[in-house]
């Protein structure tokens, strides 16, 4: 296994590259390897973005930081993830983009607008692909698509949703879409694609609240039963929508295995604003954070960082980012961290929970603050 | 038709270019080749020549002249 020293030694006083950093083993670095690690690359990221991108510098220097000074990632300023709906953050010149992200919040029309170079975007990929290969193997599987095929058609736009489809669609050896684009069950599809792949893992993907309103709903008024007790799902894009109808992650998975028999079922949580760096649930249900990104709780008074247990705002920092300033965010989105390096499921780096999203009022008051500091 | 003809015929089909554009063309040049279209000429590739890519090929497969290296190493000679 690659350690993370080897290439600190290899990059003393020199820049770190992220394709030796996508070497090392996901969940194989304990906190202070990577902490030192994330601290380097971070803050050269950091600057990277000060000397390229106009807006993240006038922001740092409205706030008063001094790049040099800062020795730890816990101490990098953090982007609240709405300055991305209010700005366009970038740090390559136009001609260099090559694909534009967006993502419309659950509130309001504005729309975060990513901006990628050809380096960031396979960085994300390959990061994608060492985060999901833990957890389904090398192989490319026959996958099952949990939404509509029109998802991806309009390409000029690239929605979460359809970007989160295409990005792991790289693991399909075959794929079918579970819906039609009237977003009916295409149950005679689905049979027919279980049995020509009967005796194969299967890979399913979907959002979490399409799963639940059209693929197991459907499931339990139609008559079939199908087999999926082979396949392993993953879905993510929260929980809102399901607690309105007071389901539980444990009621979604038992119900899901009660229509389709499937046991191996993972959420992930992830944004738009850090493609690639998702964090998968474990079997024993937390949330893991891998080599290439962290997760800090902040507490809504200060921003010092919460302790272990404590609820607060989530911050996430990204080793990937170079095309735009968002490797250090403030989501708008509330956690605590379980633990760090000790999940009984083996993998090291933090574990935790995702509780939902801050409160309007909260959000806006920490932004305010923040931009006052 | 030999495997030079067929790749060539995957990506004018696929990507709906001509053959005199294809020995510069590189993956996020044209509108076509984008995350989608890469995904079709993905796929497109395998059939033609009854191959399955790992993914880091996959991702690696970023224009016509290094995709030619990348088939090599599943044995399609070109």
């Amino acid at each position: 296994m690659i350690s993370s020293a080897v290439y600190l030694a290899e990059w003393k006083g020199n820049m770190t590259d992220y394709n030796k950093i996508l070497e090392i083993s996901p969940f194989s670095l304990e906190r202070s390897h990577k902490h030192e690690l994330m601290s380097k690359r971070l803050v050269e990221l950091s600057k990277h973005h000060y000397n390229n991108c106009q807006e993240y510098q006038r922001i740092l220097d409205v706030l008063g930081y001094d790049l040099d000074k800062i020795s730890s990632y816990y101490d990098l300023p953090m982007i609240p993830v709405k300055l991305f709906k209010n700005m366009e953050l970038k740090s390559i010149s136009d001609d260099a983009v090559v694909k534009t992200m967006t993502s419309s919040g659950t509130t309001g029309q504005s729309v975060s607008k990513i901006y990628l170079d050809r380096n960031t975007a396979a960085y994300q990929q390959k990061t994608l692909v060492k985060i999901m290969n833990q957890l389904i193997g090398n192989a490319r599987l026959p996958m099952i698509i949990l939404d509509c095929p029109s998802v991806v058609r309009n390409r000029a736009m690239f929605s979460a949703r359809g970007a989160g489809i295409l990005g792991f669609s790289i693991f399909a050896s075959d794929t079918i879409y579970a819906l039609d684009d009237n977003m009916k069950l295409n149950t005679e599809g689905l049979l027919s694609f279980i049995e020509k792949h009967k005796g194969k893992n299967i890979f399913m993907f979907g959002f979490t609240y399409m799963i639940w309103q059209h693929f197991y709903k459907e499931l339990m008024a139609a008559e079939v039963k199908i087999d999926l007790s082979e396949a392993v799902l993953v879905h993510g894009g929260g929980w809102k929508k399901l607690m309105q109808e007071a389901q539980s992650p444990e009621q979604f998975k038992l119900a899901l295995q009660d229509v389709c028999g499937i046991r191996r079922v993972h959420d992930y949580y992830g944004m738009v604003e850090q493609t690639g760096c998702i964090y998968i649930e474990c079997e024993y249900g937390h949330l893991h954070a891998s080599i290439f990104s962290d997760v800090i709780t902040r507490r809504t008074r200060d921003f010092s960082p919460c302790d272990f247990g404590e609820r607060g705002i989530i911050q996430v920092v990204s080793m990937i980012p170079e095309s735009y300033p968002g490797h250090s965010l403030l989501t708008e989105d509330e956690g605590y961290i379980l633990g760090e390096d000790d999940c009984p499921c083996g993998r090291k780096g933090k574990y935790f929970n995702v509780t939902g999203r801050v409160k309007k009022a909260e959000v806006r008051g920490c932004s305010d603050t923040y931009e006052q500091r | 038709m030999n495997n030079l003809e067929k790749y060539n015929q995957v990506f004018m089909e696929t990507l709906d270019v001509e053959v005199d554009q294809l020995q510069d063309l590189k993956y996020q040049d044209i509108d076509n080749w984008d995350s989608v279209g890469h995904m079709s000429l993905v796929a497109a590739i395998e059939d033609t020549f009854g191959i399955m890519m790992d993914t880091d090929d996959i991702i690696d497969f970023s224009s016509y002249q290094i995709g030619k290296e990348i088939i090599k190493k599943y044995q399609v000679e070109l």
